[in-house]
């Protein structure tokens, strides 16, 4: 393990795969506090339920698996099966791919660096790529996560944490986007210019939970 | 809220308790809770399966019955069931002969439908789909595959479950039921919002005074907020949107099938429904048959929805075929 100099603290530049369970916990964390408000904002162009899908699988998987007994790996694979078996929706089989794909990454991994970290990403975009067709601009999860990852691998080099920092800007740049935005595909998508003015849900948990990752992340490498 | 429940998270698997326990002469449980078959054996012909979010009684379980669809995949409120109840509803309906899965176009049902499909065809278990998209507002003509499923899916059940009765092959299911969506339009007017128990509250809003002509099932906005008009000024917009996109010509037949969304009085279904046969038969379409009543709602929204079909031969024997579930029973 090397280390790097981030704002006068000594931060490690990976972490033990093992200590990156309570990363997965932190999304549960951020997802339970947010399921009012993400039925709000789904509420407002979509039929308001996803908070309480998000909540009900998050929720579903910390009441079934004990996080230290787990990895970050088996944890996340764990969360993407009850989400993609137990929450039906959109959000099942999206989420569900989200984590599964990220998952594999560090199957067989024992720490996680930063270019782990851009695979795990880049793993979650080609997945849900192949499940559905948004690109860019289609006021859907990927203005969230597409600019967050392409950042994060842009910012590999300079280290983890300000590769963490780039994605963590570049989700909130991406996702705060998605109120100007015109829905294309999606349930949303049938409103036309009416989808405009309010921000995406499904962009709004991407962002949530990948600023949950960042802090969580940065977290675990201060204390590693 | 001033509605029946005791814990909110739990409607949908207290609903379908009672159902099991009400229809017992035509539907059974599986050992998935979210998966109901139909008492009536599949065995050496084709199997219908549905599926969707709760909320749209009769639609989606109502429908489970003799020669219409053989296992339903339900849902939470307004989600889309997992892939995993549409795969175990796969193996309810599966008499060897093949599955056919006729749903409604939503980004959540055709996501779980795929998935449940390779793991389906994985077992051996051949499954074609048909996707209902018969509301005309959702999306603008030439971009029909955008559009959602409405209560034209209750005619696409009609006539793939006759088909698959009939004896047709899964090809023949399939061609069938794509033809019965393929001639079929609806639009929906909402009048008042609808609330998800576990909400809590309307997720959006209806001014006192005003309708909302194109609304979803599931309370997606409208596509055009305009004064509330007579039921006649009413029926004539609604029927104005749907017959010219088809289009229904003079000299044609068609199934009329009027549904409430859940709190409007089934009476004032028959009063929009006057105009609209009446309107209709003007154009030189003759009604060959007709519908009224609660076949396809959303939770407490005021408001109706209209279909229209166009028969052929084909489809006249098969809407004309005997059936028996709770939603629609016809001797």
């Amino acid at each position: 393990m090397h280390y790097a100099l981030d704002q006068g603290v000594i931060m490690a530049e990976s972490f033990n795969k093992k200590d990156g369970s309570q990363v997965v916990g932190g999304l549960v964390l951020v997802i339970q506090e947010n399921k009012a408000y993400l039925s709000e904002i789904d509420g407002a162009i979509g039929d308001g339920d996803h908070g309480i899908n998000m909540n009900k699988g998050f929720t579903m998987f910390a009441d079934q698996v004990n996080l230290a007994e787990e990895d970050m790996g088996t944890a996340l694979k764990k969360l993407g099966r009850i989400l993609l078996t137990e929450i039906g929706g959109s959000m099942g089989p999206i989420y569900g791919t989200f984590f599964i794909e990220m998952s594999k990454v560090i199957k067989d991994a024992d720490v996680v660096d930063a270019p782990t970290f851009g695979k795990m990403l880049r793993a979650a975009v080609v997945g849900l790529q192949a499940l559905g067709d948004a690109k860019v601009g289609d006021k859907t999860m990927m203005d969230t996560l597409i600019p967050a990852t392409a950042a994060f691998e842009a910012a590999e080099g300079s280290g983890f944490v300000a590769a963490l920092d780039a994605m963590e800007a570049a989700a909130k740049k991406g996702w705060e986007s998605t109120k100007a935005l015109q829905a294309k595909v999606g349930r949303a998508s049938r409103l036309g210019e009416r989808s405009i003015g309010v921000l995406d849900a499904g962009a709004t948990s991407t962002w949530l939970i990948l600023e949950s990752f960042a802090k969580s992340i940065r977290s675990v490498l201060s204390a590693s | 809220m001033q509605r029946f429940f005791n814990d909110p998270s739990k409607v949908v698997d207290e609903m379908v308790e009672g159902f099991l326990k009400c229809h017992t002469n035509i539907v059974e449980k599986t050992g998935n809770p979210r998966v109901v078959k139909s008492v009536f054996p599949t065995k050496g012909r084709v199997g219908i399966v549905t599926g969707g979010g709760s909320g749209h009684k009769p639609a989606f379980v109502g429908y489970v019955g003799k020669n219409m669809v053989d296992a339903v995949a339900i849902g939470e409120i307004f989600s889309s069931p997992t892939a995993k109840a549409f795969y175990d509803a796969f193996k309810a309906a599966d008499g060897g002969k093949g599955v056919a899965c006729l749903y409604g176009n939503y980004a959540g049902d055709n996501m779980n439908v795929k998935m449940a499909k390779d793991m389906a065809e994985d077992d051996g278990i051949r499954v074609l789909t048909v996707v209902a998209n018969d509301d005309v507002p959702s999306a603008a003509k030439g971009e029909e595959a955008k559009r959602r499923g409405v209560a034209g899916e209750i005619l696409m059940w009609k006539c793939g479950g006759a088909k698959a009765a009939k004896g047709g092959s899964l090809d023949e299911v399939i061609a069938a039921a794509q033809k019965a969506i393929d001639n079929t339009r609806s639009i929906g007017v909402g009048l008042t919002p609808c609330t998800i128990p576990e909400v809590g509250k309307p997720n959006f809003q209806i001014e006192p005074g005003k309708m909302e002509l194109g609304i979803g099932h599931h309370g997606e906005p409208g596509i055009k907020v305009t004064d509330l008009k007579s039921a006649d000024e009413v029926a004539k917009m609604m029927v104005d949107v749907v017959l010219p996109d088809l289009p229904f010509n003079s000299g044609d037949e068609a199934v009329v099938l009027v549904s409430g969304l859940g709190a409007t009085p089934v009476m004032e279904l028959y009063i929009l429904f006057s105009k609209m046969n009446d309107l209709i038969q003007e154009k030189g379409i003759k009604v060959y048959r007709s519908y009224v009543g609660n076949y396809f709602t959303s939770l407490e929204m005021m408001g109706a929805t209209l279909t229209v079909m166009k028969l052929d031969p084909e489809l006249k024997e098969l809407v004309d075929a005997e059936c028996d579930c709770m939603g629609l029973t016809q001797f």
